[in-house]
């Protein structure tokens, strides 16, 4: 018999919410976290705005000397994993260290870094680079702090699919417990790219929405009049545990997770396939892995981004999948709130499904205005929902045709 | 003079290493007393040359341990 996995733990860096509670209450009040960019000049930048994490304090879990040397992105990921381990209650001891790991990855990781010692490279020559450039910049080493803070010495790695990469780390995870190679794991993804490089890239991409003069209305999945994401950062992190492990320390069980699906469009470097093929198969292969009925989904966290491709070619695909049913699940996305938190999202949206589950309460879709005739699913418009739930997916989709989908269930014994 | 040094060498190894002001003392060993790794020397030694306006050569990098081998060091090389 294969063992069950649980969720313990939830922590969360994000620009709605430095703590899970504030991050709960912004989704479910329908608050936004997009605002103007004010870390640099955005004068010759066609988007100004992003979501931004504000009032953040490393120094409650970092040594001064420690924050220097790590890239804003993993400062995130650290701060969040620290909130999940103490909210899993989880004692890390040296009988169940070497069983416990880490995966967190993140789509881009410390460019904010990389470009400031390039610009002392160009400014001062090689000397002046610092030795902290490479473990500050490489993507992997969220990972690798978080098990360092933690004593973590069981499996550790960092997957890098994009968007999709916050789910590919927890859905990862959640195979090695299920396949006994660990007991439990910090899982997740964490993402701090808002620097002027990236918004550039992103915007020549035409990715970007531009409604600068709105912030709080500019990320507006599935409605008609979106244009383009919002850049957000950030780190979501679970804890996940082998249920008897669990239940042996007497742990507070918030959810399970129940399946796992991974595809891949084989089709372009950044456009959906435009049928919705790889969508398709990634859902369909989490609802084969979770053994549950496509009729089981009550509620999907979408992708959603609020571009008009992505947002057209998911609901596209839940259609194609689910037929009839498509129009009896709810389907939100609180990248309307948050941003898009990039390689973070998936953890930050694996944190809400958890939360939507223990608490029977749907996060809206907000600044879901205008009927778009090509979305026309039950996006939760504007409102929270209480609803009971009992199985939520997570959907996430990364460039290069990465497809992750999560389910997760509300526990029961 | 190597008191004015000291005290500038003082306030970089604290302000960098994030250690108590009194326990850098000359006798104290970056590795072991103010536990600084491999990567803190070749940052702190970048900082020291901005500092002090001078080149300290690898060969001469790795001879240090204390405290009193920068201090010593920078008088010596500083006029």
């Amino acid at each position: 018999m294969t063992r069950r996995v649980v969720v313990t733990g939830l922590g969360v860096v994000t620009p709605v919410g430095n703590d899970v509670p504030t991050f709960w209450e912004s989704l479910l009040s329908g608050k936004s976290g997009i605002r103007e960019i004010d870390r640099f000049d955005t004068t010759d930048y066609p988007t100004k705005i992003a979501g931004l994490v504000t009032d953040f304090q490393p120094e409650r879990y970092i040594d001064k000397k420690e924050i220097r040397h790590m890239d804003l992105f993993t400062q995130y990921a650290v701060c969040a994993a620290h909130e999940a381990v103490e909210h899993s209650g989880l004692q890390i001891t040296d009988e169940n260290r070497d069983r416990i790991g880490v995966y967190i990855g993140s789509g881009i990781g410390g460019i904010g870094t990389t470009l400031s010692n390039y610009r002392v490279l160009l400014e001062r020559g090689p000397k002046r680079v610092s030795p902290f450039l490479v473990p500050m910049m490489i993507s992997d080493m969220a990972a690798g702090q978080v098990s360092i803070d933690f004593g973590l010495r069981g499996p550790n790695s960092a997957p890098v699919s994009a968007c999709a990469t916050g789910s590919h780390a927890i859905g990862d995870a959640f195979k090695l417990i299920q396949r006994g190679a660990a007991d439990a794991m910090v899982a997740g993804g964490a993402e701090a790219a808002v620097v002027d490089i990236a918004l550039a890239g992103f915007s020549n991409m035409k990715a970007l929405s531009t409604r600068n003069d709105d912030p709080t209305r500019a990320s507006r999945p599935f409605d008609k009049d979106r244009d383009g994401f919002v850049m957000g950062e950030g780190a979501g992190i679970l804890v996940l545990e082998d249920l008897e492990f669990a239940q042996r320390r007497g742990a507070n069980i918030l959810a399970e997770i129940v399946g796992y699906g991974m595809s891949g469009d084989a089709y372009h470097v950044t456009a959906p396939a435009p049928d919705g093929d790889g969508a398709v198969r990634v859902m369909s292969a989490a609802i084969a892995d979770a053994g549950i009925e496509l009729t089981d989904i009550d509620y999907i966290n979408a992708h959603g981004t609020s571009t008009e491709f992505n947002d057209r070619i998911e609901t596209l695909a839940v259609k194609r999948l689910f037929g009839e049913h498509a129009y009896k699940l709810a389907m939100s996305s609180i990248k309307s709130m948050t941003g898009h938190l990039l390689g973070a999202a998936g953890g930050v949206e694996g944190v809400a499904c958890v939360l939507t589950l223990k608490n029977g309460i749907i996060p809206p879709t907000t600044n879901y205005e205008t009927p778009d005739p090509e979305c026309d699913l039950d996006y939760v418009p504007n409102t929270a929902r209480k609803c009971d739930v009992r199985y939520v997916m997570s959907n996430s989709f990364g460039f290069g045709g990465h497809n992750a989908a999560l389910i997760f269930k509300k526990y029961e014994q | 003079m190597a008191n004015d040094t000291f005290d500038r060498v003082k306030k970089i190894i604290v302000d960098r290493l994030s250690v108590d002001e009194d326990k850098v003392t000359m006798e104290a060993t970056f590795k072991d007393d103010l536990g600084a790794d491999s990567l803190d020397i070749v940052e702190l030694i970048m900082e020291l040359e901005d500092e002090f306006d001078l080149e300290i050569s690898d060969e001469d990098a790795e001879k240090i341990s204390t405290v009193g081998d920068v201090v010593t060091y920078i008088s010596a090389h500083q006029e």
